[in-house]
């Protein structure tokens, strides 16, 4: 699988985070500040221009600069969270060829790795990462058990969709949401559910 | 939403230009990088004072760029933390070789992206950067399950003393331990008698009936932690006063700062009102006022309610307190 791959998630997720912008910042209106889908639609299209306007010789290469590129533009929490998933998972991917579905393994590990030294956050504390630790396993699982690239990312974004739906019952411990306490069970994680956008959309595009 | 602007991605960038027009006799405002620069910094010897965060609370931090108190502000979106960028071209362009102070208010964004420029800027440049994380809002009970306590009021106080010990060409050293001793007696609690409505959103953050209001609330409209019937204003202000009082603890002869912030929402008259209640408690409790603040200086867009912010100080803390500021938002002495 080449960079045109990557090219067309990235874009998958600008249109994915583009779509849901008024949806994750009516999640966020609950429990945060009602910023996370215009962050994440500004960051997003930022990468898009990105695309257009220049090509890559090689995948870490583009996810690097799509990295960058988030932490540039979205700020709050978002930003380096999601800039440092991209630039870690890029980073994994240098000099890999040719990109198996063990390569992408170990690069959404390393990606989840970055997110978690950048926020500390464990499971259960009611955020993205409640999303992709299940996505990880279930990927894990499905190359195990000789799964191809498709349907491995198939049932990440199952297990991902999964652990969004179980941060609703979750007292949050992180973030802004943490400052409610009891008051935020009931609601869905908004980080945790744009991280299921961005896997659901890797397992539509990544082939 | 009824608000006076064009369109909602365009208010950040529109605000500053108007900043910019407004003041060219204090700032200059890099309007790419979305920074408030004081005029003429930086300046030989002095320690750089850098502060910034989500727009949408004005004054801060922007108002607050000026003599006597912040030589930049980094502009983020409404309610969102400036990107690392921002900080780094700030701290690289007010360093005039005594190093940088990055005054940031506890929120997980402005933290990791205040520490990702803080890194950047020691490596790009070999600029020394300390941080102080102001943390004084008392809602926030438990910091062992939470992000830790928000960065409220005190920020305020913090960046006006702290401002007028850089002014006096103090090490960066000694200016971080006096922002971390100005941050260590100081305490905050705020509340809300109606959300506040992000441009970008379109409508209000939460809703609240006519008969009550939301007690402990953050800078973002975030709701607080609890919910309560709307009261008249000497309970309100007990509300506020007695936990800050008893967090320090504040004790029988104390001098304290007296900060009562409004919300933007709230008019003078009613704040006004709110630091009467407030001078009253405090008498009551033996506490000494040496100096008060009423108004609107970190602010949550339209939100209607008010912030009671104290400062426990010395005489050191008094004087720098006094010493002159000329700045959009605080101003005052020679």
């Amino acid at each position: 699988m080449g960079v045109e791959s990557f090219v067309g998630w990235l874009r998958d997720v600008a249109g994915a985070m583009h779509e849901n912008a008024g949806y994750l910042t009516e999640l966020d209106s609950a429990i945060g500040d009602a910023d996370h889908g215009a962050n994440m639609d500004r960051g997003f299209q930022a990468v898009v221009a990105v695309l257009d306007e220049s090509s890559f010789g090689s995948a870490d290469e583009l996810l690097k600069k799509a990295g960058m590129t988030l932490v540039s533009k979205v700020g709050g929490a978002s930003g380096p969270l999601y800039g440092t998933f991209f630039l870690r998972f890029g980073t994994a991917l240098a000099g890999v060829d040719p990109i198996t579905p063990e390569a992408i393994g170990t690069a959404l590990h390393a990606g989840v790795e970055g997110v978690l030294a950048r926020g500390k956050a464990e499971l259960g504390d009611k955020t993205m990462y409640d999303a992709w630790a299940p996505a990880l396993d279930a990927y894990d699982a499905a190359v195990a058990g000789g799964a191809d690239l498709g349907a491995a990312l198939t049932a990440a974004a199952e297990a991902a969709a999964k652990g969004r739906d179980g941060t609703v019952p979750m007292v949050a411990r992180k973030g802004r949401a943490s400052y409610l306490g009891e008051r935020s069970v009931g609601h869905q994680d908004p980080g945790a559910t744009s991280s299921t956008l961005i896997v659901e959309s890797a397992a539509r595009t990544l082939r | 939403m009824k608000k006076l602007i064009n369109d909602p991605g365009d208010v950040v960038g529109e605000a500053l230009r108007g900043m910019a027009a407004a003041h060219p006799d204090r700032l200059r405002v890099d309007l790419e990088n979305r920074i408030v620069y004081r005029k003429g910094a930086p300046r030989s010897g002095k320690v750089g004072l850098i502060s910034g965060g989500g727009s949408g609370h004005e004054p801060m931090h922007g108002g607050f760029v000026g003599v006597g108190m912040l030589d930049a502000a980094c502009a983020g979106e409404v309610f969102t933390s400036p990107v690392p960028d921002q900080m780094m071209a700030a701290t690289k362009a007010v360093d005039a070789g005594a190093g940088v102070l990055h005054i940031v208010k506890n929120y997980t964004g402005d933290v990791m992206n205040f520490e990702m420029a803080a890194e950047l800027a020691a490596a790009d440049a070999g600029t020394e950067v300390l941080s102080v994380v102001t943390n004084d809002d008392v809602a926030v009970q438990d910091s062992l399950y939470t992000a830790g306590r928000r960065g409220v009021g005190v920020t305020v106080l913090l960046e006006k003393i702290v401002g007028a010990a850089a002014e006096e060409g103090r090490s960066l050293q000694e200016v971080a331990d006096l922002a971390k001793r100005v941050n260590d007696n100081g305490r905050s609690m705020g509340m809300a008698l109606t959300s506040c409505t992000v441009p970008a959103a379109g409508k209000p953050t939460f809703d609240l009936a006519e008969n009550e209001m939301e007690v402990g609330i953050g800078i973002h409209g975030e709701p607080g932690r609890q919910r309560l019937p709307l009261a008249p204003a000497k309970e309100i202000a007990a509300l506020l006063v007695d936990p800050v009082v008893s967090d320090l603890p504040y004790t029988q002869g104390d001098s304290v700062i007296a900060f009562v912030n409004g919300m933007g929402g709230t008019p003078l008259i009613e704040l006004y009102l709110m630091y009467n209640e407030v001078a009253q408690l405090l008498d009551r409790a033996g506490i000494t006022v040496a100096r008060s603040l009423v108004g609107n200086y970190i602010t949550s867009l339209d939100m209607a309610g008010c912030s009671v912010t104290l400062l426990k100080v010395d005489d050191e803390l008094v004087r720098l307190w006094d010493a002159p500021v000329n700045t959009p938002g605080l101003r005052w002495g020679s």
